[in-house]
């Protein structure tokens, strides 16, 4: 396997100068990156649509009978970047919504926003984000996406660990709440 | 090339000036770093979306705060928004205007409100000249052969 694999990130940002920003930041990173303005289009992007009834995935061009497969989406992403603050759906609808469904709960998500608010992050913490930026996102913080790109690879291969475990200590200077075992940001 | 040098210069001690008096701040710097030459016309494509919506947010909050019942959190809405943008360009004394804004449609006050989107126009218009300035220097920089300075 190369040492450098493409990853491709969907980012998620009503704001079209935020989403230049991480589009430029992540391709930096030299991951493939496709940016779309709403939780809605994020979903439509990843495979699945509001009408369905389960929490499936609607699958367009795969054959049926792929249960043993990984991922049922028409493109493989590797991590979801979201902004928190979003019209109609926000990033927090967004991030339960990747957790229900089945073939999209293992993709890493990390949330964005210009607002620190504890309770508001650890709620997205409970719900399974990997971590959570606050804005404006710098070069440090997308630094930080790599072990959580692997980790999704990784888990491709493993039983479904459980590894979230909300930080308590919220009054933590650090600009990035990360998801790690009771452990400091590294 | 004693006049780029002279260009140069007038831009380091441009862009000094503008944080120095708080037009920009940490992140401008950030946007400049992300510039090479495989962008690079990165800071003033970020800051021309910037421009334009700016622009759609202050037309926006002018018609919601001439309206006769008020509806504070659609201005909240758009504060937060320019809030989010100019701190994501380093427009830093727009942010704080926008900081204070928001504390006005807190507390629903319609004065405060007003008087906060005249101050925003105004620091609005201001880094919006300085920047364009600043585009301007580095423009006659660039025509003159040389390179801009690296941040």
């Amino acid at each position: 396997m190369a040492a450098e694999a493409q990853f491709h990130v969907l980012a998620v940002d009503d704001s079209v100068i935020d989403r230049k920003l991480i589009e430029r930041l992540l391709k930096t990173s030299s991951y493939q990156v496709t940016a779309v303005d709403s939780g809605s289009k994020a979903l439509g992007f990843l495979g699945i649509h509001e009408d369905e009834e389960n929490n499936e995935a609607s699958i367009h061009s795969v054959s049926p009978n792929h249960d043993d497969d990984d991922h049922h989406q028409d493109v493989d992403i590797s991590l979801i970047i979201t902004d928190y603050c979003m019209p109609e759906m926000t990033g927090y609808d967004l991030l339960r919504k990747i957790k229900e469904s089945k073939s999209l709960k293992d993709i890493p998500v990390v949330i964005m926003s210009s607002d620190n608010i504890p309770s508001r992050i650890n709620r997205c913490l409970e719900e399974g984000a990997e971590e959570f930026f606050l804005k404006p996102v710098q070069v440090s913080d997308v630094n930080k996406l790599k072990s959580h790109l692997l980790k999704g690879k990784a888990k491709e291969s493993q039983p479904n660990i459980n590894k979230r475990n909300i930080m308590e200590e919220m009054s933590s200077p650090d600009r990035t709440i990360t998801n790690y075992g009771g452990l400091e940001n590294v | 090339m004693d006049s780029v040098v002279q260009l140069q210069k007038q831009l380091v001690d441009y862009i000094a000036s503008l944080f120095h008096e708080g037009f920009l701040d940490e992140q401008f710097n950030q946007l400049q770093q992300l510039q090479d030459e495989s962008n690079p016309d990165f800071v003033v494509e970020v800051v021309s979306l910037f421009f334009e919506d700016s622009e759609r947010l202050l037309n926006e909050l002018a018609k919601a705060l001439e309206q006769k019942t008020i509806d504070f959190r659609k201005v909240d809405a758009h504060v937060h928004q320019f809030k989010g943008s100019s701190s994501s360009i380093g427009a830093h004394r727009v942010q704080k205007v926008c900081i204070a804004f928001r504390n006005y449609c807190e507390e629903q006050n319609v004065e405060g409100c007003l008087k906060c989107l005249q101050q925003v126009k105004h620091e609005y218009s201001l880094v919006r000249n300085k920047l364009e300035t600043l585009f301007q220097l580095e423009k006659q920089i660039i025509a003159a052969g040389g390179s801009l300075p690296a941040t």
